[in-house]
């Protein structure tokens, strides 16, 4: 049996290249190839291209690397134009958004210089999910690729823009920069008594490692069955074969249940896209309709009340009259 | 006996890993074999004391009980029943529950005819949930440092042992881990959007297959990595995910016992800049 579980394609057969399907407008806008290339015919498809730029494409590449660069320059500056200092702090330099009150636009040393980088990469980010929306109508299939990636836009929206608009000051958005953006993560779980205790928060990472659990599942399926064909999962759905069958019965023989080769891309896609959806909402109710996640977990029971004593001493006052209180007033 | 109603002529005897296939039968859906019967027991025997911790513990809140691992002070020895010793025989029945299904899942395949990827991946989550009870533990001196098991317990856990080092983020192995999650989410849901867009096309059109899926990421991202590629790299991905996770918690403590940001000082210390009293880091972070 070990002789079909090659990770690798020790075989590639290199016949004539694919030719792009013709779609309206598909010439005047074909890029890139298609080259092919031996190295990535190791584990999947050796060919790359032809590719589509098209309107939204350029658009979206126009106003990515824009804002890209305006990142850049603005760490360069920050190591006063020292080209080594440059490289070396890549991972710590930080573009913050603007301080204190106000969403107006400011100054561009002021944040100003992180207002236009964020409007430019939330239009490149648009423009990508028209050119995913286009492309996929081009083709005549389904939308369900976009609508996954505004999954992801919700989330990023909620983070960089719709929050901060509630909560009326751009202080609240993270900074662009490596480390500087986990630095945030990390700094408004505490300030919000730790994300560990929002609901939203605990169903995005649910749904997250649920989505590594089924790539895990699915993927060692379809790599467990494709001595059978396992691969040719749409051809599988319209017309099932034997390896539908068997990696069906592998499930229902192991846990009771299986899905089938059409529905197991629904759970997959569901469970991707509640991430974003969820990671969002969580976002969003953050000191906007819960100060403290903390305080609201004891509050519905989802963890027992502060211990009394030396610990409350040990913190500001006004936070441990809020503990107080809440323990009086729990459910 | 079957519901499936091509499922009978699959329902072969023999062919599992020890002498004769014992328990070589089917309940219901399920295959239940040797590994079907160990499972069961070691699921009882732990469900039955988490049950029983529960019991004798404070609460009975699903969010709240907490079944915590012995102090520190019992190093590796065998803990008294309610001083933590629930918790080791919860954990030795987990790794045995866990190793059960998977040989289960190796029986399965054999019938069936499949390779071994399924638990070869899901060894990989119980490789992370040894290192965190088990191995990390052991490298410590205490079984003390295993994580409660509890909904909010766990997480309280995670969260703080991630502050003993001052702040996980920069635990690069972590990073990387934190990568292969995001990554993998990615590249399923675009792996389920695309399989569910082909064979869903809108009203008037024809269902499309591989030619079209390719055509799609050629002209959006560039590459398509094909249906057999793609399989390799989500199954990879994953696999990672956990991988990593077990390596980003099992340096820290055993390896690292500093803040992780303070691991970054090998680089900002190299001898090639250290010597050039650099602008710039300072005044910004």
């Amino acid at each position: 049996m070990a002789r079909f579980h090659s990770l690798y394609s020790s075989i590639q057969i290199h016949g004539p290249k694919d030719e792009a399907i013709p779609v309206p407008g598909r010439d005047r806008f074909g890029i890139l190839g298609p080259y092919i290339s031996t190295w990535l015919g190791k584990i999947g498809d050796p060919q790359i291209g032809r590719s589509y730029l098209g309107w939204w494409g350029i658009a979206s590449l126009a106003t990515g690397t824009a804002s890209f660069m305006i990142m850049g320059f603005n760490f360069w500056a920050m190591a006063d134009w020292n080209t080594v200092a440059f490289i070396r702090g890549m991972a710590w330099h930080k573009l913050a958004p603007p301080t204190g009150p106000g969403l107006h636009l400011r100054a561009l040393p002021d944040g100003g210089w992180w207002q236009i980088a964020g409007l430019l990469l939330t239009i490149s980010i648009l423009c990508w999910w028209a050119r995913l929306y286009t492309r996929a109508r081009a083709l005549g299939i389904g939308t369900h690729i976009p609508w996954a990636f505004a999954s992801a836009i919700w989330l990023f929206l909620c983070i960089g823009l719709f929050r901060p608009l509630i909560m009326g000051t751009w202080e609240e958005a993270p900074p662009f920069g490596i480390i500087p953006h986990l630095n945030w993560t990390a700094t408004i779980s505490v300030l919000y008594g730790n994300f560990y205790y929002n609901p939203f928060h605990c169903l995005s990472i649910v749904f997250l490692y649920g989505s590594v659990l089924l790539w895990a599942m699915h993927g060692g399926t379809i790599l467990a069955t494709s001595r059978f064909g396992g691969e040719r999962e749409a051809e599988d759905i319209v017309d099932r074969g034997t390896a539908v069958e068997r990696g069906s019965l592998f499930w229902r023989w192991t846990m009771g249940f299986n899905a089938n080769f059409e529905s197991i891309h629904r759970w997959i896609y569901w469970f991707a896209l509640l991430v974003g959806v969820t990671g969002g909402l969580g976002v969003l109710l953050t000191g906007t309709v819960v100060d403290n996640w903390y305080l609201w977990g004891v509050k519905w029971g989802l963890a027992p009340p502060y211990p009394a004593g030396p610990f409350l001493d040990a913190i500001p006052e006004d936070i441990a009259r809020a503990i107080a209180e809440r323990q009086i007033d729990g459910p | 006996m079957s519901t499936l109603s091509y499922e009978r002529k699959y329902r072969v005897a023999g062919g599992g890993l020890l002498p004769g296939t014992p328990f070589d039968f089917w309940i219901g859906p399920f295959y239940v074999g040797f590994f079907g019967v160990t499972t069961l027991i070691f699921s009882i025997v732990g469900i039955g004391f988490i049950l029983y911790a529960a019991a004798i513990g404070p609460t009975w809140n699903p969010w709240q009980i907490t079944i915590s691992p012995p102090p520190l002070s019992v190093g590796l020895g065998i803990a008294p029943l309610h001083e933590g010793g629930i918790w080791q025989i919860v954990t030795v029945c987990a790794l045995g529950a866990f190793t059960s299904w998977a040989l289960r899942q190796v029986e399965i395949a054999r019938k069936l005819g499949m390779g071994y990827h399924i638990p070869f991946a899901f060894a990989a989550a119980i490789l992370a949930y040894a290192t965190l009870t088990v191995i990390r533990p052991m490298l410590l001196g205490g079984w003390g440092h295993g994580f409660p098991y509890g909904i909010f317990a766990h997480l309280d856990w995670v969260s703080n042992v991630g502050y003993q080092y001052l702040h996980f983020h920069y635990n690069p192995a972590h990073m990387i881990a934190v990568t292969l999650f995001f990554t993998t989410t990615l590249v399923l849901a675009m792996h389920g959007g695309v399989i569910q867009a082909v064979v869903n096309p809108p009203l008037g059109e024809h269902v499309k297959y591989g030619e079209h899926e390719n055509q799609y990421f050629r002209d959006t991202i560039f590459y398509s990595i094909g249906p057999i590629g793609l399989h390799r790299l989500g199954w990879f991905l994953a696999i990672n995910a956990g991988v990593w996770s077990a390596i980003c918690i099992l340096i820290s403590g055993p390896f690292w016992v500093e803040g992780w940001p303070y691991w970054y000082d090998w680089y900002l210390q190299l001898p090639f800049w250290d010597e050039l009293d650099l602008p710039g880091l300072s005044r910004v972070m």
